[in-house]
């Protein structure tokens, strides 16, 4: 480590610490209408017959708000911490980063407001109607501006690699957020798809599968690139690995979309293309979480007194587990038994919560201190507690939907020996009824670790201590 | 699709995958000018990055699927307009009417095409056709005694039907209750089986434009007089004989309402008109139900299940039917 780099230039912390703690907050509220929800499934009566109460209002309010408000949060504050930090230089525009920030709450309050009332353009994870899709799209470009603004002004001569999965993120979501939210406005709240039948479903999940290759994987792993080997203090462990599974991985995520189509109205032979590349994409994943782990070996002891690291590495294997699910989800074989049952909500949740959200929380946790000039984070065992309540949060909530799902596959295509269906669709919607309380549980139980986080993160701010952050020191390979 | 959007689909298809692997082979036989295992001598933040070799198995697998993903694309459509080596398809894809789909589905096993959904659908009627067949033999009422066929005629009743008329039968507003013996078309087996075969249409004319909102009302009291009720507004009550004076004009009006539902207006089975006599109303028999059926006609339709089901299955799904008013 040579000395030149110990004199940081005077970073923009305002707005990464901004994020950060918003993160935290959109996190407790976005899982708790997840949690609320888990409810309803299982006690119905929970909708208490108000229209803004009930499932279809609440649900892509959940979505938007863990997608969009606590993973883009979650983005927002790392990338812009990580592209200052990486490339030597304060950010391009402080302006424009506060313009970033509070354009991206105005978003997630006219989502928390539109929602609920039913206003909805019916898109999956699209919902928000045509003028908030337009504040979208500004907001975004003043971000992209920002980011790519600081990667040119940089002081190192490289481009480090989380860069290039936060900048692919970004550039693709752009491209993805515009072609799928063209619509033809009738009324300030109401707008119509410009596309039809099949192709509007294409789009739809062209879009849809690449929220989760680019926002919630790509975006991610430009985290995980950063802060796993900062926090384990250990080099990367492969750049040539880094390389073929970046390129690889952006290049074939973009045709993965047709495998939520399956067996559909779709053309044969875009199922099949998409199925095709769903299990090319496995290999490339799977660079990324070998990276990320083999990174820590020589550090496996760190594991034991470090939970944020534990966080970190937790999050890897969750990455690692439900990128081998979803190709072999996208086979055809298995979709026919999977498709439209608890499984996919299971095989979801173990990205989002056990991969986005554990590597999220790791990495805010990584930041806090250091955003607010402490030592550490307030307490180290209450850390410990919130990654145990997560872990095993997480678990329950995923085996109770893997359980759920294969049971409902089975009972929906089970037949007497007449050829006629063994059960109703009503009969295997009561076998579920368990496993759904189990969910539920599942989720109180991060949203609990949730809250103890934002207590945590409230102490460190509030103590009195001056001290700087210590940061671990990278060793040799 | 035109020859130039096969084209493009599949130069970028094959494209994308050969990427890959060049991509592969280039970053194994490291061009980093590096020594394998040392680091990269670029540093950001305190991170350095090793340049070591791939895993191995890691490359393996790569390859594995790079193979894999070429020969599923050379056997099944994907790269554009190509069918595939195998000539297989999910089902018969661009079809608009059930004659186009009959007909393609010939056309497919003269021309060796693996259709997947007509090979199932032709499987599963090679295994169960002859327990349908056997059952077609015997005549309705000895079915409705048979307990085996009975729990099929029931499957097959959850599965079609009880999404209107309720898993247990007893229909909802506006689908008729099934258990008790009262029969819009009638009871019988067979008219039962020609109900479920052809499906029925029913239609109650709007009747506003004719009579006027007195004449509705009247015509109202007088359908209620025919179940021994009267107007409940509170007038009426206070004064009976204003509620007979109602009657009166209604009974005047009906004639036209006799026309299908008969002086009597007990109805017709042969048209499917409702008995207004009994205490059994399809659409409510409040004042304000009768009202807005008088005001506005209903329609009710019962889906043909011909094609749906076929004859065979109809056979032990009206056994089930009729077996629920039976038991009484």
């Amino acid at each position: 480590m040579s000395e030149a780099i110990q004199v940081h230039p005077e970073y923009n912390y305002k707005v990464v610490r901004q994020f950060a703690v918003m993160t935290v907050v959109w996190g407790i509220i976005g899982m708790a209408v997840g949690v609320l929800l888990a409810a309803q499934l299982y006690w119905p009566a929970l909708n208490f017959d108000t229209p803004w109460l009930t499932f279809s209002r609440l649900r892509p309010l959940h979505t938007n708000a863990v997608i969009f408000a606590f993973g883009g949060c979650a983005l927002f504050a790392t990338s812009l911490y990580v592209v200052q930090r990486t490339s030597n230089v304060r950010l391009f525009s402080d302006k424009l980063a506060s313009f970033t920030f509070w354009g991206w709450q105005l978003v997630i309050v006219l989502a928390v407001i539109t929602l609920p009332m039913g206003l909805t353009s019916s898109k999956e994870y699209a919902e928000l109607e045509w003028p908030i899709d337009i504040l979208i799209t500004i907001v975004w470009l003043s971000y992209v501006i920002n980011f790519f603004g600081t990667m040119v002004i940089r002081k190192v001569s490289h481009i480090y690699v989380a860069n290039w999965f936060f900048g692919a993120f970004m550039l693709t979501v752009a491209v993805l957020h515009i072609a799928n939210s063209m619509a033809i406005p009738v009324s300030l709240t109401k707008s119509y798809s410009i596309y039809a039948g099949a192709v509007d479903a294409m789009i739809q999940w062209w879009y849809g599968h690449n929220a989760v290759g680019f926002f919630l994987t790509a975006g991610f792993l430009g985290m995980m690139y950063y802060f796993v080997p900062k926090q384990a203090g250990r080099p990367v462990y492969s750049y040539r690995l880094s390389v073929v599974h970046f390129w690889a991985l952006i290049s074939l995520y973009i045709w993965a979309g047709p495998h939520h189509l399956h067996y559909t109205a779709l053309p044969d032979w875009t199922q099949s293309l998409g199925m095709a590349m769903s299990i090319i994409l496995f290999v490339p994943s799977w660079g990324g979480m070998i990276n990320g782990i083999m990174t820590l070996s020589g550090a496996w002891h760190k594991l034991r007194t470090d939970p944020i690291l534990r966080f970190l590495v937790v999050s890897l294997s969750f990455y690692g587990m439900s990128t081998f699910e979803g190709p072999m989800m996208a086979i055809k074989t298995v979709n026919a038994l999977s498709h439209y049952t608890d499984w996919t909500i299971g095989h979801v949740h173990s990205g989002a919560l056990g991969w986005v959200a554990m590597v999220s929380i790791g990495s805010i946790y990584h930041l806090i201190p250091v955003l607010f000039d402490k030592p550490k984070m307030y307490s180290i065992k209450l850390i410990n507690v919130h990654f145990w309540l997560a872990t095993i949060g997480v678990v329950l909530y995923i085996v109770a939907m893997w359980m759920s799902g294969v049971l409902q596959g089975l009972m929906w295509r089970a037949i007497n020996s007449d050829g006629t269906l063994t059960y109703s669709f009503v009969e295997s919607l009561e076998a579920s009824k368990p496993f759904y309380l189990v969910r539920f549980i599942g989720g109180v139980l991060v949203v609990v670790g949730m809250s103890i986080m934002a207590y945590n993160v409230y102490k460190t701010i509030r103590s009195e201590s001056e001290e700087k952050a210590i940061e671990p020191e990278v060793q040799p390979a | 699709m035109s020859s130039f959007w096969s084209i493009w689909i599949t130069v970028i298809t094959l494209g994308s995958i050969l990427g890959c692997f060049l991509l592969l082979r280039w970053c194994l036989s490291n061009k980093t000018g590096v020594a394998e295992g040392d680091d990269m001598h670029h540093e950001f933040d305190g991170i350095i990055e090793l340049n070591n070799q791939l895993p191995r198995w890691w490359t393996i697998l790569f390859y594995i699927c790079i193979v894999w993903a070429l020969i599923y694309l050379a056997l099944y459509p994907g790269l554009g307009n190509y069918k595939g080596l195998i000539n297989w398809q999910s089902s018969n894809q661009n079809i608009q009417s059930l004659a186009e789909s009959r007909a393609a589905t010939e056309a497919n096993k003269t021309n060796g095409v693996i259709n997947q959904y007509d090979r199932e659908v032709e499987f599963a009627n090679e295994l169960f056709a002859p327990i349908f067949e056997a059952y077609y033999k015997q005549p309705i009422p000895e079915l409705a005694k048979d307990p085996e066929a009975l729990k099929i005629g029931q499957r097959l009743f959850s599965q079609n039907c009880s999404q209107c008329h309720g898993s247990d039968a007893r229909g909802q507003r506006g689908f008729p209750n099934l258990t008790d013996d009262d029969w819009l078309y009638g009871g019988s087996p067979e008219k039962i089986t020609e109900t479920l075969i052809n499906g029925r249409k029913a239609m109650m004319p709007a009747q506003l434009a004719a009579h006027g909102e007195d004449g509705i009302e009247e015509l109202v009291a007088y359908v209620l007089s025919l179940s021994n009720r009267k107007l409940s507004g509170q007038k009426y009550v206070d004064d009976p004989s204003l509620n007979q004076s109602m009657v009166d004009g209604g009974k005047g009006r009906f004639a036209v309402c006799a026309a299908c539902h008969g002086q009597d207006g007990k109805g017709n089975q042969m048209i499917g008109s409702p008995n207004l006599t009994d205490q059994i109303w399809l659409y409510g028999g409040t004042d304000k139900s009768i009202t807005e059926t008088l005001r506005y006609g209903r329609n009710g339709v019962m889906p043909a299940f011909k094609t749906t089901l076929g004859e065979k299955k109809i056979h032990l799904v009206s056994a089930y039917v009729y077996s629920l008013s039976q038991d009484k």
